[in-house]
């Protein structure tokens, strides 16, 4: 079509078939505009989507932005950091309720996934109908997923019916402070398929020598788990807990929803983080600062704040499992 | 025959039904925990209002107006519509912009590839939260908030998540096929059509399928850029303000609702199961 489009896919194989680059030196380097046209979209969206935004978020964390507003802006300086610090506490309830979930949420739905996987695994017959079964709830919709929580888990709400049944009195769920984030691990559990299906294929891979040489030696199910299934899966489990770690850092959609639709009678603004602040998030505070009260400065400053956060925990992981990965790789 | 006979068969059925009793119930227990849930959100959708809000377990009417209800009560078609157009249109972006570019880290010979692959791989941790702030001014500034125009449009520069799979695969497919045919003096993007293209349509499919799924389920970027807009709002956003338009105790209509809207989904995965299996398969997470 255009002069630009057309050369891409016809001039360099036509002109390239007789003269001296031919096909004698087998792996030719390709022309420099071949691989710009070819890399282009990406190019040009890292630049626009990527790197500008990440360094504009930057700047504005040093100036006091409001956007929408049409005030001058200022240079701050690091006062947004300083103020993320010492001037808000919603900030610190935000990453404490963060940090609960990092640290009580990540190791229980890698180690659920893991069960689940062993569970399916030691199925001779019918494997494939459970790990439908298994995988399911990872494929419904987050705000879908947290909806029917909301119902399954309300005071007056089916489970606690059943619980009811049980001589059980349920709590009150996602309106009870105490139990709303174990309500949304609840949730993280049931939707661990995914992980799930991972941890399966790995345990599927361990040769069955090596199962066979520990029943020669003795060994029983919970034996053969830990030192023969475990090893092998580690890599899984690193990769678990890492992708884990960095989902529940930028934690948002599960939260949002479960505090605007359990409890609906206050304006959106006041919803966040409902009940009593328990599901107040550090992804939740930073929407509400930033997109719900316009403060686009601080905002910035709480975004890169995270970025560097991920970034470092990500580091400090990679660096702390290598060991532990490695090992019991080797140790088998 | 003897007696005794008789008794051992018998014991030998009875360990025979023990032992499949032992295979099976530790993942019949496991799956019905992972259905409970599942059942209740798709019963409540059948029941009547009263029964929705008292934890009913079972409909005893069974109420088939819900569904025709969701659509009074909110723009359930409308929303649908843009859903598919958010979902459908940034698939059809992803592909096409990611293919060429998963080629060109995979298949051309060029100083800097594995210093662009690092890249991709970068863009693929920042924080979506990073990034929007500024954006969202800047699509304030050209006048797309509001529009769906900020869900499908960057869907067409690249996707780093989609190109990194698409290498994954490309790299998997021998020298030999693109080599023959370059001799044969098919130029690249020829040779990308006729020959990349057809061997790596299952990993096309995955990539396809997982785009289309994230836009479908995504509710961050629909909630800040037409999150109070009038025309452009999404299923995901629009189902979670179901509550806060007056209706939060309506279960049975955010079931109802909530039903419709994942049936696509759950069609997509009977359908597609084993492209989703070898998908997650190819994240490259094994070994």
């Amino acid at each position: 079509m255009t002069s630009v489009l057309a050369p891409v896919g016809e001039a360099p194989g036509s002109a390239r078939t007789r003269p001296a680059r031919g096909g004698r030196r087998r792996p030719s380097r390709a022309r420099w505009w071949v691989v710009l046209a070819f890399l282009s979209p990406f190019v040009i969206g890292f630049c626009v989507f990527v790197l500008y935004p990440v360094a504009a978020t930057l700047y504005y964390s040093l100036t006091d932005f409001q956007a929408g507003s049409y005030r001058p802006v200022q240079f701050v300086g690091l006062r947004n950091y300083r103020a993320l610090f010492s001037q808000s506490d919603t900030f610190w309830v935000a990453v404490r309720n963060t940090l609960w979930m990092v640290v009580v949420m990540v190791p229980l739905r890698t180690g659920w996934a893991m069960l689940t996987a062993w569970v399916i695994i030691r199925v001779k017959r019918g494997r494939a109908v459970y790990r439908t079964l298994f995988f399911l709830p990872s494929m419904v919709p987050v705000v879908a997923a947290a909806l029917s929580f909301i119902v399954l888990l309300n005071p007056v709400g089916p489970l606690n019916r059943l619980l009811g049944w049980a001589g059980i009195n349920g709590p009150g769920w996602f309106s009870d402070p105490a139990w709303s984030k174990p309500s949304l691990v609840l949730m993280a559990l049931w939707a661990s398929g995914n992980v799930m299906v991972i941890f399966s294929a790995a345990m599927l891979d361990v040769p069955r020598e090596l199962y066979e040489a520990a029943e020669l030696d003795g060994a029983n199910a919970l034996q053969k788990f830990r030192s023969v299934t475990l090893p092998a899966i580690s890599p899984v489990i690193f990769f678990a807990l890492l992708t884990g770690m960095i989902y529940t850092f930028q934690y948002f959609t599960e939260a949002f929803v479960a505090s605007s639709s359990a409890n609906a009678t206050s304006s959106s603004n006041d919803l966040i983080g409902y009940p009593a602040n328990s599901l107040l998030f550090y992804s939740t505070e930073l929407y509400r600062q930033g997109f719900a009260y316009f403060k686009t400065g601080y905002a910035s400053a709480m975004a890169w704040l995270l970025f560097l956060v991920i970034f470092a925990a990500t580091v400090v992981f990679i660096r702390a499992s290598r060991r532990f990965v490695h090992h019991a790789g080797g140790g088998r | 025959m003897s007696t005794i006979d008789v008794t051992k068969r018998q014991s030998h059925v009875g360990r025979r039904l023990l032992y499949a009793l032992a295979e099976h119930a530790p993942a019949v227990a496991v799956a019905l925990c992972f259905l409970l849930p599942l059942t209740i959100g798709v019963l409540t959708a059948f029941m009547t209002q009263h029964q929705a809000g008292t934890g009913s377990l079972w409909p005893s009417p069974w109420e088939f107006g819900n569904f025709r209800k969701v659509f009074s009560v909110m723009p359930f078609g409308r929303d649908l519509l843009n859903t598919m157009l958010y979902a459908g249109l940034s698939t059809v972006g992803v592909v096409v912009s990611s293919v060429p570019v998963a080629y060109a880290l995979a298949r051309l010979r060029w100083r800097g590839r594995e210093g662009v692959f690092l890249v991709v791989l970068a863009a693929m941790m920042i924080p979506a939260q990073v990034t929007s702030l500024p954006l969202y001014v800047m699509y304030a500034h050209i006048g797309w908030v509001g529009t769906l125009k900020p869900l499908i449009v960057p869907s067409f520069f690249g996707d780093a998540f989609s190109i990194f799979l698409l290498r994954q695969f490309f790299l998997t497919i021998p020298d030999e096929f693109t080599e023959a045919a370059r001799v044969d003096g098919a130029g690249e993007l020829r040779i990308l059509w006729r020959v990349l293209i057809p061997m790596a349509k299952p990993a096309i499919a995955a990539v396809g399928l997982f785009a289309f799924l994230y836009a479908w389920n995504d509710f961050y970027n629909p909630l800040l850029y037409t999150g109070n807009s009038d025309t452009g709002q999404t299923l995901a956003v629009a189902l979670s303000q179901l509550a806060k338009n007056g209706h939060q105790n309506a279960y049975e209509l955010q079931m109802a609702a909530s039903l419709m809207f994942l049936l696509p989904v759950l069609v997509l995965f009977f359908l597609a199961q084993k492209v989703f299996v070898e998908g997650i398969a190819l994240t490259g997470v094994k070994g």
